[in-house]
């Protein structure tokens, strides 16, 4: 299978059915993005421990990139520290983003970031790739207001 | 097809993979014939319009003022003065709703518009609605997609000033009769205007039977370029349209204090205006009239059918329009099962095939159908059947991915 068509499974899968869509039992975050243009939304609850998201809900609405991304999200940072979040999140942004190559491994797909490198190929469709960071705008929402 | 033109198009005779392009109802594409004119103008007379004392000036304002003159011809004005060029169908209409409506409207006034305007023959009225104290009422559709006359012609009383209404659907293809809308507007007393952005690049216009007192257009989805369109209107409606715009041009005498204004149409046209695309959208017009305009309804029509055929393939496609090609043109807004309109649109164009996707400037349109968005294929006189068979195969390819099935 070519890695293209591993990618686009990948995404598909998540769109078909996205993880972490169970309510918390406790709300400690909660932000809505929206893209008026395409009609996507999400809505993004986390629960905190300390410095550390420990529950991520994610529900939503849209396009496969904009769910897709939203959930390969909520699975990468659940159980992380905010610090590591961060880093992650630079990661995602520089690779939808720039034309450098670090952000992801050809030697072992998916070493960094993951289902998440199943994206890459968006970057090819500039008007895109703000559905692919719509999720992560609204973590970054969720996290700034709560003041983490 | 009765109309082979693909080939006057360079932007569709490049080297790369064969381009369906399908987005004519948003712009359309060049011919050759156009782009020559637009380069023999740069290169060979270019020059200010209406001013200098000199040759190159003088054969400039004759280029442009015969461009007038064929567009006059091509809509059966009566009068080259009837052509008022402005940067668009959008200047057009909102020069008709701040100038014309946003002097006379009073409170409890009321603009009729319907459910299936382009947000330029909506929100210039909602904006003038909002500052006369006029009301908007909507003409509502039926469930064939079509205009709802007899619910129309109950909204119409003496309160209605202004009737708006699209001479075509930019999003289901609808073609309203314009007839029975004509005698809505003399039992109201009220102006007609008529948003011809997407017929008249589609289908035989003779503004003496149609029945409007105003007709926008635009020179860009017709062939020719971007930044001119026509205003057109009965003499005596424009001799008595206040200017949208002062500046030069325009007037006729220039005080300190005050001005008299030109004779039409120079005094709706303030400022340097766009020259050369108005004599491209000559040389548009003339490549139109060639090959004759009942024969590019003919061939949208065709395609349309052919079109309509073919997506019939899909258990899982709806089509949001008229079955009736006689009642519609060759735009056809789709969605494929619950595919997201911007992923099927990315598959598509990873086959060549560009469509539109959103909800192509009529949002309150896009609420009463249901959907967030749809795909939108549209053909111009380059649309052939196999950017048709392309669309289909791509959207084979589509509901694959998808898992979309059967199909």
């Amino acid at each position: 299978m070519a890695l293209e068509d591993l990618y686009r499974e990948v995404v598909l899968d998540h769109y078909r059915n996205p993880r972490n869509r169970k309510p918390l039992d406790r709300v400690d975050a909660h932000a809505e993005g929206d893209n008026p243009l395409c009609g996507d939304r999400i809505e993004l609850d986390l629960t905190l421990d300390g410095d550390r998201v420990s529950g991520v809900s994610v529900r939503g609405q849209g396009c496969s990139i904009s769910q897709s991304s939203a959930s390969m999200m909520s699975q990468a940072v659940e159980g992380r520290s905010v610090q590591e979040i961060q880093a992650l999140a630079e990661r995602f942004k520089r690779m939808m983003t720039s034309d450098d190559q670090a952000p992801i491994d050809p030697e072992e797909p998916g070493r960094y970031l993951g289902d998440l490198e199943a994206l890459h190929g968006v970057r090819r469709y500039p008007v895109r790739i703000k559905c692919a960071l719509l999720g992560w705008e609204t973590l970054d929402l969720a996290l700034t207001q709560t003041n983490v | 097809m009765r109309v082979d033109r693909r080939r006057d198009f360079p932007i569709l005779n490049g080297t790369g993979p064969r381009l369906a392009f399908l987005d004519s109802a948003a712009s359309s594409q060049k011919p050759q014939q156009v782009l020559d004119v637009m380069t023999e103008a740069y290169s060979s007379y270019y020059s200010n319009v209406h001013r200098g004392a000199y040759r190159l000036s003088e054969m400039a304002t004759e280029a442009y003022e015969a461009a007038r003159a064929k567009v006059a011809a091509f809509i059966g004005a009566a009068d080259p003065r009837e052509i008022v060029f402005t940067r668009g169908t959008t200047t057009s209409l909102n020069m008709l709703a701040f100038a014309w409506a946003g002097a006379r409207l009073r409170p409890g006034d009321r603009i009729l518009l319907t459910q299936m305007e382009h947000h330029a023959n909506l929100v210039p009225w909602q904006m003038v609605a909002a500052r006369t104290g006029a009301e908007l009422v909507f003409a509502p559709l039926d469930d064939r997609y079509e205009l709802d006359l007899a619910a129309m012609n109950h909204l119409v009383d003496e309160r209605i000033a202004v009737i708006s209404v699209t001479g075509m659907s930019n999003v289901l293809g609808t073609i309203p009769s314009i007839g029975p809308i004509r005698t809505m507007a003399e039992d109201a007393g009220a102006i007609l205007i008529v948003d011809g952005a997407q017929l008249v690049p589609h289908a035989p216009v003779d503004v003496k039977s149609l029945g409007a007192d105003f007709l926008a257009f635009s020179a860009h989805k017709m062939l020719g370029p971007t930044g001119v369109g026509v205003l057109w209107g009965r003499l005596e409606l424009l001799e008595a349209l206040e200017p949208f715009e002062g500046g030069g041009e325009m007037i006729a005498d220039v005080g300190l204090y005050e001005s008299t204004w030109a004779p039409v149409p120079q005094k709706l046209e303030a400022g340097t205006p766009p020259i050369v695309e108005a004599i491209g959208l000559g040389a548009a017009v003339d490549y139109l009239g060639e090959l004759g305009m009942g024969t590019v309804r003919d061939h949208d029509m065709e395609l349309t059918r052919y079109a309509l055929d073919r997506l019939g393939e899909f258990d899982h496609l709806t089509v949001y329009g008229p079955n009736n090609v006689e009642r519609r043109g060759g735009v056809i807004s789709f969605t494929l099962a619950d595919v997201h309109a911007h992923d099927l649109a990315t598959i598509l164009d990873e086959h060549h095939v560009a469509v539109r996707a959103g909800h192509h400037c009529a949002r309150p349109l896009m609420d009463h159908l249901g959907v967030p968005a749809t795909a939108r294929a549209s053909f111009s006189v380059y649309s052939d059947e196999q950017d048709v068979d392309q669309l289909v195969d791509a959207l084979h390819h589509a509901s694959e991915l998808f898992g979309v099935g059967p199909h």
